[in-house]
Parts: structure tokens; C-alpha cells; sequence
């Protein structure tokens, strides 16, 4: 009897790449549910548009480059942009810019660099970035979230959040409605000679944990980071080293001055900390090789992300410093590459 | 599904070998032919001393070993030889010189077969001598030529003998079946091995997955009391089994890159060649058969056989009931490792510790698998037990970069692969590697052969240089004299 034949080995575990994208979009839902429920139904509408337009970009890219379309709009990875941009914009964002930041993540941040697998910069805050830099108005108002004070109902955040996605001028009819982050107001505080401790006692800015509105975000997110490790998604090296190395800091610098350096709590739940942490620095692709570099590069963001809150004009620091240390990988998988078995270090 | 272990690395496996270890192990008699690969599975062929035509007795020698890595071969029933061609064969590259021969139906016992009436008399090089000369090979999978081993071994002074009991492939029970069953040859093999290797001690490893072979292997070193012969009992983690991730896991050292066992202390031999060498020891019998789990759901009735070398592996699979449901693909090895062969027409090899039937249920992840780009998950580093980083190879490999390819150790690469296993973009890792092995090894002859030539070339132009130097000298000392006045002798004068 005759057989064909193929190399070894003959068995394969039969992971796949849509399975991890698809299990990443399932450990955000936890964070997407908060979100929603303290800001409005923004995100979904951020979502929803995010979600096309990056389909889109990505069809027609892959067009463009004479390539075929569908396993890649299939493998879920211009997905998990998607939804990366739509959880770090505002969500009262009008449309356009999050179609346009979307685009320019898949485009500029993949696509030219050769689609999938190819990318030096983390594609979702490549699309950010730009953003920020260009409009840095729309991109710094986020609502007032629920929990701040019983006035707000959700339907107003509801109407509130498709006034903004269409673009309505939001002064006259929301104002009140709509306001810095807590990030950014304890830094404009500090500005103006507050002091910590009296900025924080105010209230609408911190709850228990860290920034109001934010701290639930960030838990749940925590939640959905821990899945993927359990699951063996994402393996523990960056997400730890990103907080030692924002947390490590803030503890030592709230130490030395607790008038007017946040405390590792309010760090570690205020802004993005936790989703930056397990779901934007641990994209692999742009992140480091190996383990030892991989904590390199997640203690690198979290340092830079700590000194863009401490002393940058920015409303939060994870976007600069994930593309920063993008930056600096081929120098740390350079000096970082694991000894092999048998051989000298 | 599989478990991930964590430190070190390599990963648990689904086993699959109750099915063929639950019978007991079958003795198939002698098939009606047997062919017999010259090349025994080490990569290197023995030279026949026999021609088409020829009777021949159970145990002849057939074919000798002028190779050191090659081994001699013998025929395990009375015959005539019938052919002596290239044919396919569970060796590299595929194809083999086979010996093939009809059974005569007669017992002839050839003189050759003598029981050693004492091992311990012998002088380890004698026992060595006599081992090669009997054909013990490996028989765990690589089928090196055991006499060698053991010889490199006593030179570079080794301390440690392990005798390899792992067993960590899935699918593969043959050894387990044989410790299980034959504990006291595997133990008495030991013991002339470790004299023959000239090691103090001698350990043997068994994975925590065969308790039943641990048990009768503890009661067999028991009933021998000696304090050099231990047992260890390692996690079963894939590739536990392969030689230097053994040695690591017992002896605590690593095995220098590029460099033997032996350059750690240690040398390392299969529990199924120790009870080889006792059968040889004890009855004088050469290396005629061997036990192989034929196994895999295209297999009516999985178990292990103890079958004489050559056997074609269709008889193999017709003692375990004949084919079952669509096989696929016809597996020597396991499952991790093992060669896809062509044809069952083959004949079992001494390195053949697994007939492998697969089906659709058994290898469709592997068939179905898309290919996808690489994502830099990381996952075949945390996996590699060499410590290697499989996606920086892949890009060297991709981009045929040599010197990338030596620094970051594609020759360091066992071929486990776990890589490809664990790969969620469903790459073929382990067999880019390989080709890329190849084409390094090509591109270095390359080099030689170029940088031989240029030396060639070199050193001609110097000899003609040299040449027309001495012709230009002996000119001049010749056009001098006859400048010379009064140098009488020089020359006729003017």
C-alpha cells in the first residue's frame, strides 16, 4: 500500500491566530461593559465606526498591495485595532476623526510596513497619536461620568454621546456634561498651585480607588487582562513590568511628596494603566522577543508613561510611550537574546 | 488539550499510548522475506559481504561495518538472497541499499552464534569489538551504532551512563512494554554497558508516566543490589526523552554546544539496546529483532511487536489486525518526529521504535492548518528546549542570512518540533529549519570548495612566480660569469 508523505511533525495544537485576536476582543467586554455603563454609549458608536472603517481600510489595502483580502479580514487582527482606538478615544469623538484614526492605523500603521506580522509601531497608537497631535480639543473631552453625582441620568449621556459623534457643537447645550479626565484635571490643578490632597478631596475627580468613572474601567480591564493570562494569551512578562515600571516610580515619588505626586493607586486606576498594560503593550508584534526583553520593554513604557503624567502635556502618557519603546526594540532584542542550551553566556 | 509547563521548557503532551501498551507484547514469527536496509537508520551504510544467489543462516553476518557510524547487518532468518538493489526505506533521504531474502523455512543457525560465556571476563575494548561485530545500534530512535558511542565514551573519559527509559514521545510504548516485561535484560544490559563505557554509575531515567515500568525496573536494580545502578524518575514533558534534554533533566548538566554528551561526562544509551545487548549476551544472538509499537487509529488493533529486522512493515500492521478506517500517512516514529514513508513495503530498521497509521482524526489539525504571517507571539520561544528563538530564526531563515542563522543556533535545533506545534499562525517551523540547515551546510562546501580553488589558484601563481624568479636568477648568474673577465672557469672567455 502506498502513502503520501509530509515532514514532521505530523500533530499540531491547533492554536490559531483568529482564536488569540478573538479571545482578546472577548477579554475587552468586561472593560466595554463599564465603559458603557459610566460614560454612555459612546464607545459602541466609536466602536461601530472603528470597526468598519478599519475593515474597509484593510480590504483595501490588501488591494492595493495585490493581495487576498479575505483570510486577512478573517485572522480578526485589524479587529482587535479596531477595538484598541475605539477604547482610547473620547466617546464623544465626532465620527470623522474616528474613521480617520482608524484608517491611519491600519494604513500607516500596518499597511505600509507590510500588513500583518510586519509592523514596527503598535498600529492602534500610531492612529492615537495622531489624533492627539491634531486635535488635541476633541481628544481631551471625555463626559462626566455617571458616578460623579446623581444629576446625570444615562439617557443624557446617551443623547450627549450621539450629539458628539455627530459632531453637534457641544458648549451651550452639555456644558457641565462634559469635562477634562481626572488625569488631566489634577495636572491642570497642579498647575495652578493646588495641592494633591486638596484636588483629590474634591471629589468628582477621584472615588475610592483611583479616577472616578475611570477606576471601574480600569478594574474591569484588569479583569479581562488576568483572563488572557489564564488562558495563556498573554504571558505575564509585559503587563507586569509595565505597572512596576509606572508604579515603582509613583510609589517612591509619592513618598517623597505626597502634595502633589499621585500615589500608585490612583495611578494604577486612572486613564488607560490597565488596558495599555495587558491589551496594547502586549500586542506582540510590536513588543520584544524575547522574556527578558519583553520586561525591557513593558518596564520602559510603564517608566515613560509615569514621566509624560509627571511632567508632559499630555492627558495620559501610554500612547507616546508604547510607540517610543516600539522604537527601541530591535536595539533591546539586540542585547536581550536568551542563552542557548550548551552554550557560553 | 495540552498543558503548558513552564520551567524548563517543552510541553505535556497528549500521550496516546494506551492503545497499543494495554496487550502483551506480541512475538510475530518469522515473515517469508525480510529487507534489509544497509543504511540501519544512523545515515550511513554497511558494506555487503554476501551476493545475490547466496544461502545464508539465521544470524549470518550480511553486511559489515567499515563506517564508525554505520552498523553491521545480519540476517535474522535462513535463506537465499534474492536482491540486493536501492530501495525505499525508513532512512534519510528516503531511499537505501536493501538486502533482500527469501526464507528458507529452515532453522540453520549460523556458528557465528555463540552466547558470551562471561561479559565480565572481557576487556571493555573486546566487549566493544564484539558488540560492533554483533550490530548493536541504538534503538531509540536514531539508531547510532551503540559500540561507537561507547567508545568515544572510555576516550573522553565519561562518568555517567543513562539509560534512557523516557520514552516521551506520544504514541511510542515499545519501551515501556519492554521494561515492563523484561526489567532484569534491561538491568543486565546496563551493567555490561556501563562496564563497556567504562562510566562509574550508571542511572536510568524513566518518565513519571510509566508506573508500572518504574515499578518493575525498582524491583529489578533491587534484586541486584548494586549501589552504582540508580533510578530516576523525570516529569513526563515532551521532549524529555531527546539525548541532551535527558541528560540535563538527571545529571544537572548541559551537553556543550556542538559538542558529545561525553564532553559533559555522560553517555547515553536507549533501555531497549541495554536488554538488546543482554539478548546478545546471554544467547549470542546479534541485533535480529527488535519490539515496535505499531500503533495509530489506522491500525485495527494497536500493540507492540517483537519482530525481526526487515520485516516489511505491511506484515507489522497485519499482526495488529491489518488497516482500519482511511489511513493517511504511514509514520516511522511518533507523531513529533517520525518519518512519513512512502510504502509498506519498507522493512523494519533498528532505529524504528514506532509504526505510526494515522487518520484524518489523528493528523487533520496538522493537514488543515492555514499558514498565516508571523506575530511574534513568543510562544515557540517559551516552548523551545534548546532555548531558542523560532521567529528570529524564521526571518533568517526566510532570508537565507547565514551568519544570523548560526548566531541564533539553527544548529542548536534538535528537531522536537514544539515550535511548529504550538504555532498559532501554523507555521512549519521544524522543516524551515531543516532547510535551512541544508542550505548552510551547501553554502559552507560552497565556501570551501571556493575558498580550496582560490588557495589552488594562489599558490600556483606563486609556483610560477617562483619558476620564472629561479629561470630569471640562473640567467643572471649565468649572464654575470660571463661578464666576469678572469673568471676562467665561468666560461670559454671571449
Amino acid at each position: 500500500m502506498r502513502f503520501d508523505t509530509s515532514p514532521a511533525p505530523h500533530v499540531i495544537a491547533g492554536y490559531t491566530v483568529p482564536r488569540v485576536m478573538f479571545q482578546v476582543l472577548f477579554a475587552l467586554l468586561p472593560a466595554g461593559i463599564a465603559h458603557v455603563a459610566l460614560f454612555g454609549p459612546g464607545l459602541l458608536l466609536q466602536l461601530s465606526v472603528a470597526c468598519v472603517t478599519a475593515l474597509l481600510a484593510e480590504a483595501a489595502a490588501l488591494q492595493w498591495r495585490g493581495r487576498d483580502a479575505a483570510p486577512a479580514l478573517k485572522d480578526g487582527s485589524v479587529l482587535v485595532t479596531a477595538f484598541l482606538l475605539a477604547f482610547s478615544i473620547p466617546p464623544l469623538l465626532p465620527w470623522w476623526l474616528g474613521a480617520l484614526g482608524t484608517a491611519l492605523a491600519v494604513l500607516l500603521g500596518k499597511h505600509v510596513f507590510g500588513g500583518l506580522g510586519q509592523n514596527p509601531f503598535n498600529p492602534a497608537m500610531v492612529g492615537y497619536a495622531i489624533l492627539l497631535v491634531s486635535f488635541p480639543a476633541e481628544m481631551t473631552r471625555w463626559p462626566v461620568p455617571m458616578d460623579v453625582d446623581g444629576t446625570r441620568t444615562w439617557s443624557e449621556l446617551a443623547q450627549l454621546s450621539f450629539a458628539g459623534f455627530y459632531g453637534a457643537d457641544l458648549a451651550v447645550r452639555w456644558d457641565g456634561y462634559t469635562g477634562a479626565t481626572a488625569l488631566d484635571s489634577i495636572r491642570s490643578g497642579l498647575d495652578l498651585r493646588y495641592t494633591l490632597p486638596e484636588l483629590l478631596g474634591r471629589g468628582e475627580i477621584a472615588g475610592t480607588l483611583g479616577a472616578r468613572g475611570f477606576a471601574w474601567v480600569n478594574l474591569a480591564a484588569l479583569a479581562g487582562g488576568l483572563y488572557l493570562m489564564a488562558r495563556r494569551i498573554v504571558r505575564w512578562h509585559i503587563p507586569m513590568a509595565v505597572l512596576g515600571g509606572l508604579l515603582v516610580p509613583s510609589f517612591i515619588a509619592h513618598g517623597l511628596d505626597s502634595g502633589t505626586a499621585l500615589g500608585p493607586a490612583m495611578q494604577a486606576f486612572s486613564g488607560a494603566t490597565m488596558l495599555a498594560a495587558f491589551f496594547i503593550a502586549t500586542d506582540p508584534v510590536s513588543a520584544a522577543t524575547s522574556d527578558r526583553g519583553r520586561l525591557w520593554y513593558g518596564a520602559g513604557i510603564g517608566l515613560i508613561a509615569w514621566i509624560i503624567r509627571t511632567w508632559g502635556g499630555y492627558p495620559d502618557g501610554f500612547a507616546f510611550a508604547v510607540l517610543l519603546m516600539n522604537l527601541a526594540v530591535p536595539f533591546i532584542d539586540r542585547y536581550t537574546v536568551p542563552r542557548i542550551y550548551g552554550r557560553q553566556p | 488539550m495540552a498543558a503548558r509547563s513552564t520551567f524548563p521548557a517543552g510541553l505535556v503532551l497528549d500521550a496516546h499510548k494506551q492503545q497499543a501498551c494495554e496487550s502483551p507484547i506480541i512475538e510475530l514469527p518469522l515473515p517469508t522475506q525480510v529487507v534489509l536496509a544497509l543504511d540501519q537508520g544512523a545515515g550511513y551504510s554497511a558494506e555487503p559481504v554476501v551476493a545475490v544467489g547466496d544461502a545464508v543462516a539465521a544470524g549470518a553476518l550480511v553486511a559489515r561495518a567499515d563506517h564508525p557510524f554505520a552498523s553491521a547487518v545480519h540476517a535474522p532468518l535462513a535463506g537465499i538472497i534474492v536482491a540486493m538493489e536501492t530501495r525505499e526505506a525508513a532512512v534519510q533521504g528516503g531511499r537505501s541499499l536493501c538486502i533482500v531474502i527469501d526464507g528458507s523455512g529452515a532453522d540453520r543457525i549460523d556458528d557465528s552464534v555463540r552466547p558470551v560465556t562471561d561479559p565480565a571476563s572481557l576487556s571493555p575494548e573486546e566487549l566493544v569489538q564484539r558488540m560492533r561485530d554483533a550490530g548493536i545500534a541504538g534503538l531509540g530512535g536514531a539508531g547510532f551504532p551503540t559500540p561507537t558511542k561507547l567508545a568515544s565514551a572510555r576516550e573522553l573519559g565519561a562518568h555517567t551512563l543513562v539509560l534512557n527509559g523516557a520514552e516521551c514521545e506520544p504514541w511510542i510504548c515499545c519501551d515501556d512494554a519492554l521494561m515492563r516485561s523484561a526489567a532484569d535484560d534491561v538491568v543486565l544490559g546496563a551493567l555490561i554497558l556501563r562496564r563497556a563505557a567504562g562510566t562509574v554509575r550508571c542511572v536510568i531515567a524513566i518518565e513519571d508516566d510509566k508506573p508500572a515500568a518504574i515499578a518493575a525496573v525498582t524491583k529489578a536494580i533491587e534484586r541486584l543490589r548494586d549501589d552504582a545502578l540508580t533510578l530516576a524518575v523525570i516529569p513526563a514533558v515532551y521532549p524529555k526523552g531527546a539525548e541532551r534534554q535527558l541528560i540535563t533533566a538527571v545529571a544537572g548538566v548541559e551537553v556543550p554546544a556542538g559538542g558529545l554528551p561525553a564532553d559533559a561526562g555522560v553517555v547515553c544509551q536507549n533501555v531497549a539496546t541495554a536488554a538488546a545487548v543482554a539478548r546478545w549476551a546471554t544467547r549470542g544472538e546479534p541485533m535480529l529483532s527488535r519490539i515496535v509499537t505499531v500503533t495509530g487509529s489506522g491500525v485495527a488493533h494497536p500493540g507492540n511487536v517483537r519482530a525481526a529486522i526487515g520485516t516489511p512493515l505491511a506484515a507489522l500492521i497485519a499482526a495488529c489486525g491489518g488497516y482500519r478506517g482511511a489511513p493517511l500517512r504511514l509514520i516511522a516514529g511518533g507523531s513529533m518526529t517520525g518519518r512519513a514513508l512512502p510504502s509498506d513495503e519498507v522493512g523494519l530498521t533498528k532505529s524504528m521504535n514506532c509504526v505510526l497509521v494515522t487518520t484524518r482524526d489523528d493528523i487533520g489539525s496538522r493537514l488543515g492548518a492555514v499558514e498565516l504571517p508571523c506575530i511574534r507571539c513568543g510562544d515557540c520561544a517559551s516552548v523551545c528546549p534548546a532555548g531558542l528563538l523560532p521567529q528570529q530564526l524564521l526571518r533568517a531563515a526566510l532570508a537565507d542570512a547565514h551568519d544570523a542563522l548560526r548566531r541564533l543556533g539553527v544548529r542548536d535545533c534538535i528537531d522536537c518540533g514544539l515550535c511548529d506545534y504550538v504555532c498559532p499562525s501554523q507555521i512549519p517551523l521544524a522543516d524551515r529549519f531543516r532547510h535551512a540547515r541544508r542550505r548552510l551546510l551547501e553554502a559552507e562546501a560552497m565556501a570551501n570548495k571556493a575558498a580550496a580553488a582560490r588557495e589552488r589558484h594562489e599558490l600556483h601563481k606563486r609556483r610560477l612566480q617562483q619558476a620564472a624568479t629561479a629561470e630569471q636568477r640562473a640567467f643572471d648568474s649565468v649572464r654575470n660569469r660571463a661578464r666576469q673577465p678572469g673568471d676562467g672557469s665561468a666560461g670559454d672567455g671571449n
